[in-house]
């Protein structure tokens, strides 16, 4: 599979795969242009995507935030959700991570999922074997590597990688950029001051860059960021690696999607 | 029982605390620029060893074993010590250990001891003990020094004054230091030498000398301690009389084990290849160096830390501080927030288990600081995995909550909510319909506890279709 790799972009490496979306809670209700952006690239490259109605949340701001009980009741759902598919696909490194790393620890949900549990980028370069995916986004953008993608996942270069094929951009790096943006869930309510002077920091770093776009692989740390730019209104945008890598001179991302 | 020292009495929970640390801009850019150079050294030493991992997995497996074992290994060490001449003493708690070390501190006919940098002592609250019985501790480690005579609190475990810059510890030598001279600079050279002419007279008149250890062999009933300064060095040769406390898990099997503790340790420490003064002692040798040798071994909280499978990695900690350095928490708050001697990502998952009392707020308070990057585990020599003991500890703080709590309420509800996917599509339906009250498309001001989060951030609102209604709407076909 990775021979795709050096073919054509527009050829479709994945030809008939079926593949499960697990859009998360998050995008599926506050950003639903990346599921959706994930559905067209996944299709692009050949996929058929499925989407399972009954899935809802992975449970990972219960577990933690300490309510074991309730995560655990949270993961055996999603386990009998994605009964069945041999790939399932997250535009999130967290809540991929979650899936892998912690539902094998909780009781009766076993490891099944997490060997089928791929986040975004991990899936299109380790099981599609693509790197170009046939993406246009002519806009300067730099890239943050969220905690869980970077240190949980380990999906080091593979979103960069893609970013880098992507024709028109200009790409930016992010001085500081493995240093967590001050999200963590809950943590951002419970200790709030902290949480800020991280955030401010991070935002001090991508002004820095003079990017006109911030991007990442998982909407809640750009939820975050996202919400501190607005904030001070600084007009830089944050938009999800899937939302870059769906764009086409043919169907290019609009500012006001 | 006895309150157990090892937090501070009357420093609120930590986002309180916090709050005030990050407030002081002095504090933080003090803390940003310390951390940030020692965190880039740390990396740089580390990236010396081709194989780093394997010595990190050395660590862990040697630390586990002794962990495993840890009753057989004690006794060895006891009866090694025992036949060098030493003797050695157990202390179930605070109260105990320092009772035993002012006994042996009179017996010795000392008002006065000189002290090596330890953490076990700083735990037990050794020196304000000493004090009220009447005998002065005084500590020798520059940054110990600069804490004791600021009569201040420690923020860091490697570098306790971290949080001081030099003219700060100039004007706590002036004011503290009586031989200090007037005109003393805030040159680290003159600040170094002030110090070292205030302790040279006491390291020779001391009659008695304490010390914490790094490593203890069982089966030879050696110990060691690793320092930078040689004040340590100073300590453990010259009084008569050497009385060591030390953690009951500090223990390795044999020497041999050294070998990896001493690459392990300095490098994620002070990012040095090697600490300049290793020191290594065992009994006593009639003659030369203390001629009495007192070795008490500490509980305090251990054996309770050490029944819990999840827990007790934390007891694998060889007290490196690298943890501290890469943490953003820590980086923006200070180690005094945390209200403990042990501070930073291995502070929030050591103290509340060592304190093991699930009613103490302050201690309860510490899992939850963090995000949960995962830069501590990264770094951490021991593969001590902080993220898996913070999220099992908040487990055990929320259970330890009542079910009736307003966060407790709150979670249960949206657990129903995600349980069942048509609660959740109407959920969604009700947010979108909220949205359509704040057309920009995000929120500036929430009610309390969202205004937590809209003190500094906009909040998206729901999107007036959520992506389930769309593929319903356009692809359902191909589904269900």
């Amino acid at each position: 599979m990775t021979t795709a790799q050096h073919e054509s972009p527009t050829s479709r490496p994945a030809a008939g795969m079926r593949v499960a979306l697990m859009a998360t809670c998050l995008t599926d209700t506050l950003y639903p242009h990346t599921a959706r952006a994930v559905v067209t690239l996944l299709e692009r490259l050949g996929c058929t995507v499925e989407f399972p109605l009954s899935q809802t949340c992975c449970g990972q701001m219960h577990f933690n935030t300490g309510y074991r009980d309730d995560a655990t009741r949270l993961a055996s759902r999603m386990n009998e959700v994605f009964d069945g598919y041999t790939a399932v696909v997250a535009p999130s490194g967290s809540c991929a991570a979650m899936v892998r790393d912690i539902y094998p620890k909780l009781p009766g949900v076993g490891e099944d999922l997490a060997h089928r549990m791929y986040e975004l980028s991990e899936f299109l370069v380790d099981v599609l074997g693509v790197t170009d995916v046939g993406a246009y986004f002519p806009h300067r953008v730099t890239y943050h590597p969220t905690c869980h993608s970077l240190r949980m996942l380990g999906v080091g270069e593979r979103p960069l990688q893609l970013l880098r094929a992507v024709r028109g951009i200009d790409l930016i790096e992010l001085p500081a950029a493995e240093s967590c943006c001050g999200f963590g869930g809950t943590f951002a309510v419970k200790n709030a001051e902290t949480s800020s002077a991280m955030l401010s920091d991070k935002m001090r770093c991508v002004l820095n860059t003079g990017a006109e776009v911030l991007t990442a692989g998982d909407n809640s740390c750009l939820m975050h960021i996202g919400g501190g730019l607005s904030r001070l209104r600084t007009g830089v945008h944050t938009l999800h690696l899937a939302d870059i890598l769906a764009s086409t001179e043919e169907d290019p991302w609009h500012v006001t999607q | 029982m006895a309150r157990n020292p090892v937090t501070w009495m009357g420093v609120p929970t930590f986002p309180k605390a916090a709050q005030e640390a990050l407030g002081d801009s002095q504090l933080r850019s003090n803390l940003r620029h310390a951390t940030h150079t020692i965190r880039d050294k740390r990396a740089a030493a580390v990236g010396e060893v081709p194989d780093w991992e394997r010595l990190r997995r050395a660590g862990e497996a040697i630390k586990d074993e002794t962990l495993a074992h840890l009753d057989t290994y004690l006794q060895k060490l006891e009866a090694a010590v025992t036949s060098r001449g030493g003797v050695v003493h157990w202390a179930r708690d605070a109260a105990e250990a320092n009772a035993i070390v002012l006994k042996l501190a009179r017996a010795a006919g000392a008002d006065e001891v000189v002290k090596v940098k330890s953490m076990a002592t700083a735990e037990i609250g050794l020196n304000e003990a000493l004090e009220e019985g009447g005998v002065t501790a005084i500590e020798t480690d520059l940054a110990e020094l600069i804490v004791q005579l600021g009569n201040d609190r420690p923020s860091h475990i490697l570098v306790p004054a971290i949080h001081r810059n030099r003219s700060e510890v100039r004007e706590i030598f002036r004011n503290q230091m009586p031989e200090a001279p007037a005109d003393l600079s805030s040159e680290p050279k003159a600040l170094a030498e002030a110090a070292r002419r205030h302790l040279r007279k006491k390291f020779l008149s001391a009659k008695v000398a304490v010390s914490g250890a790094n490593f203890a062999v069982a089966d030879t009933g050696s110990i060691m301690v690793v320092e930078s300064e040689g004040n340590g060095r100073m300590c453990l040769t010259l009084p008569q009389t050497l009385i060591t406390v030390m953690g009951i898990e500090k223990l390795v099997p044999t020497s041999r084990d050294l070998e990896v503790f001493l690459q392990l340790l300095p490098r994620s420490s002070t990012a040095e290849r090697m600490n300049p003064y290793t020191s290594m002692w065992t009994g006593v040798t009639p003659g030369d160096g203390p001629q009495e040798f007192h070795l008490i071994l500490l509980d305090n909280g251990r054996t309770a830390t050490l029944s819990d499978p999840v827990g007790r990695q934390a007891l694998r900690c060889i007290r490196c501080s690298a943890c501290l350095n890469v943490c953003p928490v820590y980086e923006r708050t200070g180690g005094q927030s945390y209200g403990s001697v042990y501070p930073g990502p291995i502070g929030a998952i050591l103290t509340p288990q060592l304190v093991d009392d699930p009613h103490d707020k302050q201690a309860a308070s510490l899992p939850f600081a963090s995000s949960l990057c995962g830069a501590c585990f990264e770094v951490c020599p021991v593969r001590i995995d902080i993220p898996e003991v913070l999220t099992h500890l908040r487990a055990r703080a929320v259970a330890e909550k009542s079910k009736m709590s307003p966060e407790a309420l709150a979670m249960s509800a949206m657990a129903t909510m995600f349980a069942d996917p048509r609660k959740y599509a109407l959920a969604q339906r009700a947010g979108a319909a909220a949205a359509k009250l704040a057309p920009s498309g995000s929120v500036s001001r929430l009610p309390f506890p969202g205004s937590r989060w809209t003190a500094t951030r906009d909040m998206p609102m729901p999107a007036t279709e959520s992506f389930r209604t769309w593929w319903k709407t356009n692809r359902k076909d191909s589904d269900e």
